[in-house]
């Protein structure tokens, strides 16, 4: 026996390799499955980038309240592959989060949470929750002002809670307001416990998984029975099943082998974030936004009515964690097939295009007011002296325009005021610009007779373009 | 030496008893170990939530520089950590109509985004979820449930002070930040 052989047998004797991790990798999964299966798997994927890349960030990173923006300069602009590394992490962090939710939309279309999978799905949804955590932390350990106010506002957040709220978001900020304190906490969290979390949670999973068998493909002709499901699932796959390695893995390996040079493509030529200004919280310029996978959560909290506000923050997160935890147990036996679930399909389409929805709002928060916006021009005033001019360029003195829409200037936040001339009387105009009402603020205690008189004129004088065009 | 066989042992009757003693002894001992363990951390990571923070008077400048156009103060933390940096401090509007000053902190009621005054309209904006505020404060627009939260001046030797407060949180009632 050739030497090398012979070593390799030693250590296979003493670790147990072909015993314990062979038949495991060999273990028979369903020949059906194919591609639907990938995700999984692709989560893991990630989920390895962001512990590398993570790693390699940490040497360098310090998580100190002024340091850490140094750092991260250093890493962007000066550390050899920093910018590399720094776009890896933070494209594997939004692949990791898609993938994850994708994973479980597959899953849930095809009802593979039913028996016995029960725990394969609990598992999973933790380990979504402990996934957006880190998201979230991650996106504040990237500590510029918009960290900063990330911090603040999920401090806020946290102190809505009836009576133990304040001291959970003392315990967020390490005292009573941002400071030396505060990223510190983030940085064990999102460095030391959520890994942990992690790794622990994928143990489990795993576990589960290789319990119960990878699921076959949803058929309408097979619905669970947890009677018989077990003898009937072994049955097939003795017919009809293949091992997983290589037959069923290599699909995991080539989808895995596209999401990892997507992560790298997009780190190479697209490059971390831009770090903005500093974490300094006195700094009233800064813009806070989170990172795009948490947009529609802010669009959430600015369209909500605030009566509904307290309850939807404090309530949205536990019950929605709770009523996707426990889909398992709302049905668990009955048809798998999407063809057969049309509340699943539906409920699938609906979640899908209400992200969508949310997340273009989002972006572009037609609820904010534009603090950027340009004066009117004249040629959009349409004078240029008198009080209809006076009052073209008081709209954007008072901050009309940054709410107000009017002809191609202005912010979205209010009505659209290009043809207001033909909608409303003087005496309506002065009204609303007086008492503000909706959503609009009372003007009354800040402007003078002889502006508003302008102002009015100027928007008594925007009618529907054919007709100024006409005149 | 005449050692007692296994299977007497697992015959006798004050095994059992013993074994049972054995068990919970050494769960009791786990937890004793686990509280060790566990709670000098607990009270390290909690002491934050129950300290009393301070609140101090700082320097914002002269009563000159101040008139009745808002203007943004920065001011440090009660206690900064030494390596706090530019995080250890915090903004306030503060203005002055006939020496009577008004400040309120940038913290916006909503959820804590930083407002900013805006000279035209006469109104504090926030730029996350389109707070607005009237310049007393009171809200205006948008989903804030409460006005901005007032901070105190006092005028000292000519120098103008402003009181340092925790972060406003909206559930914190007022009267308890406001004394
Ligand atoms: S934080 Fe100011 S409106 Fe939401």
């Amino acid at each position: 026996m050739n030497p090398i052989k012979k070593t390799w047998n030693w250590i296979d004797e003493r670790s147990g390799y072909s015993d314990y991790v062979l038949p495991l990798l060999k273990h028979i999964v369903p020949r059906d499955a194919r591609w639907w299966y990938v995700f999984g798997s692709a989560t893991l994927t990630a989920f390895l980038v962001q512990v590398l890349t993570g790693i390699c960030l940490a040497m360098v990173y310090v998580p100190g309240g002024d340091e850490a923006y140094e750092s991260l300069k250093y890493i962007t602009d000066q550390a050899f592959m920093g910018n590399l590394l720094r776009g890896m992490h933070f494209y594997g962090a939004s692949a990791m989060v898609m993938l994850t939710v994708m994973h479980m939309c597959q899953v849930y279309l095809h009802a593979t949470y039913k028996y016995p999978r029960e725990l394969n799905w609990m598992s999973g949804v933790v380990l979504m929750m402990v996934v957006f955590g880190m998201a979230f932390s991650g996106q504040l350990l990237r500590w510029d002002d918009n960290g900063v106010w990330s911090v603040m506002v999920a401090a806020e957040m946290a102190a809505r809670a009836p009576v133990v709220g304040p001291w959970i978001s003392d315990f967020i900020f390490g005292g009573a307001v941002v400071g030396g304190a505060t990223l510190t906490r983030f940085f064990v969290f999102h460095v030391f416990i959520m890994p942990a979390i992690i790794f622990a949670g994928i143990g489990l999973h795993m576990v589960f998984l290789l319990r119960h068998g990878v699921s076959e493909m949803p058929n309408p002709e097979q619905p669970v029975d947890p009677e018989t499901y077990k003898e009937e699932y072994e049955a097939r796959l003795e017919k009809t099943g293949v091992p997983f390695w290589p037959d069923a893995m290599w699909r995991d390996v080539v989808f895995s082998t596209f999401v990892v040079a997507g992560i790298v493509l997009c780190a190479a030529f697209l490059g971390p974030p831009a770090l903005s200004t500093p974490p300094d919280p006195s700094n009233i310029h800064s813009n806070p936004m989170p990172d795009w996978y948490f947009w529609w959560y802010f669009t959430v909290l600015s369209v909500l009515p605030s009566s509904m506000e307290t309850w939807i923050i404090l309530g949205a997160p536990v019950f929605g964690f709770l009523a996707v935890l426990l889909v398992p147990f709302i049905s668990n036996k009955g048809q798998r097939a999407p063809s057969k679930r049309p509340w699943a399909v539906g409920l699938i389409v609906f979640g899908a295009t209400s992200f969508v929805v949310l997340t273009i709002y989002g972006y572009y928060k037609p609820w904010s007011p534009d603090f950027g916006v340009d004066p009117l021009p004249e040629s959009v005033i349409g004078v240029s002296s008198g009080p209809v001019f006076e009052g073209g360029q008081l709209v954007h003195k008072k901050g009309c325009l940054y709410c107000h829409h009017i002809d191609g200037y202005g912010g979205h936040r209010g009505p659209v005021l290009s043809d207001i001339g033909q909608k409303l009387t003087r005496e309506d105009i002065t009204i609303r610009i007086m008492n503000g009402g909706y959503n609009m603020p009372s003007f009354a205690g800040s402007i003078s007779s002889e502006d508003l008189s302008h102002i009015v004129d100027f928007l008594l004088s925007r009618h529907p373009t054919n007709e100024k065009t006409n005149e | 030496m005449n050692p007692e066989s296994p299977e007497d042992q697992v015959s006798c009757e004050d095994c059992a008893a013993r074994r049972s003693f054995l068990a919970k002894i050494s769960i009791a001992l786990s937890g004793v170990i686990g509280a060790m363990m566990t709670l000098p951390g607990v009270a390290f990571i909690l002491a934050p939530v129950v300290k009393k923070p301070k609140e101090v008077w700082r320097d914002i400048g002269k009563p000159e520089d101040f008139n009745d156009e808002f203007k943004l103060v920065r001011y440090e933390d009660p206690a900064p950590l030494p390596w706090a940096g530019v995080t250890s401090r915090s903004g306030a509007w503060v203005r002055m109509i006939d020496n009577e000053f008004t400040a309120f902190s940038i913290t916006c009621r909503h959820l804590g985004c930083p407002v900013r005054w805006v000279k035209g309209p006469e109104l504090f904006m926030c730029p996350c979820h389109g707070g607005v505020y009237y310049k007393d404060g009171t809200v205006a627009a948008g989903p804030p449930p409460e006005p901005l939260h007032r901070m105190q001046i006092r005028v000292r030797d000519g120098i103008v002070e402003i009181k340092t407060t925790p972060v406003p949180l909206t559930t914190t009632p007022l009267k308890a930040i406001d004394v």
